[in-house]
Parts: C-alpha cells; structure tokens; sequence
C-alpha cells in the first residue's frame, strides 16, 4: 500500500511531511511525496527546489522508508495531482497539511485541502502546522 | 548656450504636474515589463500606441521615455534574482550577478547595478543632448543619395552584426521589407502587394504590425509553452552597498558607460555587443580576477552601466536621423508617424519643445528609476509569481483592442492575427524580430529616399554615388557583407586560438535588441535543474 502526501516548502508542509513519516513508519508503507506546480508563472514558491528535494531525500532515507518523489508540472492544481497519484497508487492514506484561510480567500481562490478532503476515496489525515 | 536654454525649456514642460504624472507611469511600466521576461519596450510602447492617441504628443513621449529606460533597469532585478534576463541586454547581467546573488550579495549585485544604471544613463543623456544637434547639423547637409545609404548601413548593420544567424536575420529583414511595401506606390500609384483587396491599399498600419509580431506573437509563443518548471527567487532585503562595493563599482560604471554610448548611437547599436565588451574589459582589467564567474561586483556594474547607456545612445540617431537602431527606438518612431510627426533632421527644428522636453524627461525618468528600484527590487520581483495565463490574456486584449482602434476596421482584426501566426513562426524557427520591424518602419523611408535620388538623376544608378559621404557609407556596407569571407580567409592562413567566451549556460547569446527576449525562455531550462516528475 502507499500513503500519499502532499508537501508544499511551508510550515503546513512541514507538519504533514512529519506526519507522513510517522504514519509510514508504523504501516511499513511505502511514502508517495507530490509537490506541484502548474507551472504558468515563472517563479512559484510553493514548488520545492532541488536543495529542498535533495534533503527530504535523505530525512526519508535516514528513516529507512520506501519513498517516491514525484514534482509534477502539468497544468493540473495541487488537489488533482495529490488525488490522481492517490487513484493510481491505491493509496491506503493521504497526509496533507492545512493551513488557516480567511473565507473571502478561500472563495477567490479555492481550497485544495477542500477539494482532497471531499473528493478522496481513501482516509485523509489533515494536520496543522505547528 | 542654446543646447542649455532650450534643455531648461524642456525641463519646464516635463515638470508640469500632467507630465511628470506621465513620467512616473511611464517608469513604473517600463520596470514591470522590463523585469518579467518576453515582455518588453517595444511591446509596451506599441500597446500603448492607439491609447495614447488622444494624449498630446508631449506627455505620450514622456511616458514612451519612462517605459524605455525602465525596462533597462527591470531586466538587471530579474537577471540578478533568478538568472532569467528580463532583457536581451541584460544577458550578461545575469553572469556575474545570478552567481553573486546566489553567494548571498544580491542586495549589493542590485544596487550597483540601479546606481550604475542610474549614473550611465545621466550621463548617457548628457551625452545625447549634446551630440544630437550636432549630429542635426551635419545631417542636414546630407542628400537623398547619402540618407539613402546611411538607412542601407543601418539596415544591414542590425541584421548582420547582431543575432545569431545572418540567414535568419536576412529572412526575417526581407519579410519586413515587404509587409513595407504593402499599399500604393507613391510615385507611380500602383497597387503593389494588395492582391485585390481595397482595405490593403493604403499599407498596413505599423500599429497592427507591430502588436501583432511583439505582443500576439509573444503571448502565443508563450501559450505554446506554459508549462515549465517554475524558479525560486533569491529572498533579498534592501539594496545597499559598502564602502569597497562603491570603490569597485565606479570605474566600471564609467568605463561601461563609455563603451555603450557610442555603440548605442552607432547604427549597429543595440545594448548587447556594449555589455558583452564591458564585461570583457572588466574581466581583464579586474584586481580580482579569480572572482569572475564566482560573482565579481565589477561584472555587474560595467554591463549595467553599458546597457543604459546605450538606451541614450540609440536616441542620438533616432532624433537625430530618424534612424532608428533597436525595436522600442523603431516603435517610437512610429509613433512620431501616427502624430503626423515627421521623422529626420528637421524634427529638432520643427519639433523642438517636444525634443527637449523628451529629454528632459530622460533625465526625471532616470531618477525616478532610481528612486523605485533602489528600495523595491524585491518587491518588483514579486510580479513573477504571477500566473502568466492571466497575464497574457491581457496583453492579447489590449491587443486586440488597439488594433481595432487604430482604425475601426475589422479588417485589421484579420491582420493582427495573421501577423501575430507570422510572429510565432518566427519565435519557432529562431528568426529575430527587430530586422522585421525595422524592415516595416524604414522600407518605405528607404524607398523614398531612393526614389529622390533617381529622380534628381533623371533614372540613372550612378545619382547612387553622387555624394561622397554615400560612396564611404557603401564601402563600410561592403565590408560588412563581405567580413565573414574575410575572416574566414584570415583565420585560414593564420590559425587562433578559439576565441575566449565567458562561459556561462545560463545566458544564452541574445538575439535581438531591447525587444521580446525569447531567447530566455530557452536559456534558463539548461541552467537550473529541470526536475519535472
């Protein structure tokens, strides 16, 4: 089975990252990490860069799990990377981290968090920064 | 002193609260365009044409001015933060800078770069203001035969000397040339290339022709390749500088700013081929020459200050001939056309409040520039975390609505998107943009003038050489054309050693001046890690 999280270079991010590996850890599981972008602007801080990859890397490895790295640049918005790697994987849990949005904002811009929580087949954990 | 008195007139009327309202736009613009990449003067300006129609003349060149010096100083924020010149003439910028910022320097690499921008472009004004009359007076002796030639120069100058590929630049210059001469000859009254379609009689209008090739090309340029892994932009504070940094910036400021005045005025100007021997030239003479490539302060200052400089540099003609070097100084001399300005020696005479107050209104402009980018560089870094669906979407409204509003013809709808579909292919195949624009705006100029010269001799070829200043004009064109063979038989006889390039994959070659840099879309992939999943 796999575990699915979602990991964005930000605190949220972070806290399900830490999360992810505490629950793959006890379920022996193998950890599916997903940090997209849609890729239409030229700088986009929420799509982690090489250094940042290169440590998870090795925090993963360090934990002895069986992990998959994947930054996909397609167009698609972060929920549907997360729930399509979910679909394909058969993914037994998806971690991902919320973060506190005022309701004006979350109705400009959407929530992803909304979006995994009510449209994953499988149990989703949702964890807050710290 | 004249040039004095008539520079404080101009002065006078930038200061008004209107103008310098126009100024500060103006500014504000040119940095934004300037900082995102494949956006740039020449677009802006020529997006701007038909809003601007309404404005006096005056206070739309006070902004055109703004916009163009602006974006000389947005493209070094860009180079320096993300290794992506906002600007071709930035590309060398980003060599030293992009490698300082990453050594934790931006702020330095920012500010020396502003304050060698700001100074360079002072003194480059200075310069303009000088020279210009008496380029004027010299011109004015000048006869069709010479004019003639001069254009020719200019023409090939800007197609040969610059771009990677003269073959491309010829292709996109005779691509020019005809959408030219599109409409009725004026001697004769023929039809010429209008293949019975009425709305094509009187030519096409520069204004469609260039939203079309800058910014309809550009924006389905860019839609054709969204998706591209997105960079992180080196957090910074404040610019600021030590005592050493300024110790180590001022000469190359100085020295850049030598080498790109005279290039920028020189036919075959443009900012690249000043940038590119400013930063050479700092290398050698460097007291820290084991920096280079690790982030030396001089190769930012000296290309900086060079590439500003020649943004005066390139008016020096432009006023004074009417000789446009590089696509924003073409797109502006359009916009002298279609306020029914006439173009050429006689507009420092004819138009001479208007000339000065331009001028004066580089000089605000520069400070102005100075003043917003000194404390905001990372603020106006922001503006790449844009979506650029959202962005374009825009420009290709404005497109659409200047070209409409240019002459309320639906016909020109259908051009614009023929030429944008021309625009794109030309970003495909790597042709250059500026020898088609230049092609458009010159062509009928150059046919005029060559039109005069055979009249004046009754038809005979030989009026071609009547003047001596012609027959000099045509040999330097000569040895333009024939250089390559040239060189090629030198280096035969005499084998060199391959040239030294400083080498650097993050900065591509530039391909065309002060216009669409799409050549940075291409550079920054092979520079930072690809990582798409």
């Amino acid at each position: 089975m796999t575990i699915v999280v979602g990991y964005v270079p930000t605190p949220e991010g972070e806290a399900a990252l830490t999360q992810a590996i505490a629950e793959a850890k006890k379920s022996n599981d193998t950890l599916l990490v997903i940090n997209s972008s849609k890729g239409d602007a030229l700088v986009d801080n929420r799509y982690a860069q090489e250094p940042d990859i290169q440590s998870i890397e090795e925090r993963l490895a360090d934990h002895g799990i069986q992990h998959i790295i994947k930054q996909p640049v397609r167009g698609h918005d972060a929920a549907a990377e997360v729930l399509d790697a979910a679909d394909e994987n058969d993914a037994s849990l998806i971690v991902i981290g919320l973060r506190r949005r005022s309701p004006v904002g979350k109705l400009i811009m959407g929530s992803v968090s909304q979006r995994i929580l009510l449209e994953a087949d499988c149990p989703v954990l949702a964890v807050k920064a710290e | 002193m004249d040039v004095w008195s008539s520079l404080m007139d101009g002065f006078a009327t930038a200061l008004t609260p209107m103008n310098l309202l126009f100024a500060v736009i103006g500014v504000l613009l040119g940095t934004a365009v300037g900082v995102l990449p494949g956006l740039g003067p020449a677009m802006t300006v020529a997006l701007l044409l038909p809003v601007t129609a309404a404005l006096e003349p005056t206070s739309a060149f006070i902004m055109f001015a703004g916009i163009y010096y602006g974006g000389m100083f947005g493209g070094s924020t860009t180079s320096i933060l993300l290794n992506t010149p906002g600007e071709s003439s930035s590309v060398v910028t980003a060599i030293e800078g992009n490698k300082m910022a990453k050594a934790g320097r931006a702020a330095q690499a920012l500010a020396t770069a502003a304050i060698g921008s700001f100074i360079a472009g002072t003194i480059g004004t200075a310069l303009l203001a000088v020279f210009a009359p008496i380029v004027v007076q010299f011109a004015v002796s000048l006869g069709a035969p010479s004019y003639f030639a001069i254009m020719i120069l200019a023409l090939l100058a800007v197609t040969a000397v610059l771009g990677s590929s003269r073959l491309r630049g010829f292709a996109s210059l005779a691509l020019g040339l005809a959408i030219g001469l599109v409409g009725i000859d004026s001697v004769t009254g023929q039809r010429r290339l209008t293949f019975g379609q009425p709305l094509l009689v009187d030519g096409l209008d520069i204004v469609v022709v260039a939203v079309a090739i800058f910014a309809v090309g550009e924006a389905l340029w860019v839609a054709a390749h969204l998706r591209r892994t997105p960079l992180h932009v080196i957090p910074v504070g404040r610019p600021w500088m030590g005592k050493k940094d300024w110790q180590r910036s001022w000469k190359p400021w100085l020295r850049g700013t030598a080498f790109g005045f005279p290039f920028g005025a020189l036919p075959a100007g443009g900012a690249e081929i000043p940038t590119f021997l400013s930063y050479v030239t700092e290398k050698r003479l460097s007291k820290h020459p084991e920096e280079f490539g690790k982030g030396a302060i001089e190769g930012v200052a000296g290309p900086e200050a060079a590439n500003n400089a020649a943004a005066a540099g390139t008016l020096t003609p432009m006023l004074a001939l009417g000789l446009p070097t590089n696509a924003t100084a073409a797109v502006m001399l359009a916009a002298f056309t279609s306020y029914g300005i006439q173009p050429g020696p006689q507009l420092f005479s004819s138009q001479g409040p208007l000339v000065w107050a331009l001028i004066a209104s580089l000089f605000i402009g520069n400070f102005l520039l100075l003043l917003i980018n000194l404390p905001l560089a990372p603020v106006w870094a922001k503006l790449l975390q844009l979506p650029r669906p959202y962005l374009y979407a825009g420009i290709l409204f404005f497109a659409t609505l200047g070209a409409y509003s240019v002459n309320l013809q639906a016909f020109d709808l259908v051009i614009l998107l023929v030429l944008g579909a021309l625009g794109f292919m030309m970003r495909r195949f790597g042709l250059p943009v500026l020898p088609l624009i230049l092609g458009v705006i010159l062509g009928p100029r150059i046919e005029g003038q060559l039109r005069k010269t055979l009249q004046l001799s009754a038809g005979d070829p030989a009026g071609l050489f009547s003047e001596p200043i012609a027959i000099v004009v045509y040999i330097i064109v000569a040895i333009i054309l024939a250089w390559p063979f040239i060189y090629k038989l030198i280096r035969r006889n005499r084998p060199m050693p391959a040239t030294v390039i400083p080498g650097n994959s993050g900065a591509t070659v530039p391909r065309e001046a002060g216009g669409v840099s799409h050549g940075s879309h291409r550079a920054d992939g092979t520079a930072d890690g690809d990582g798409d999943g």
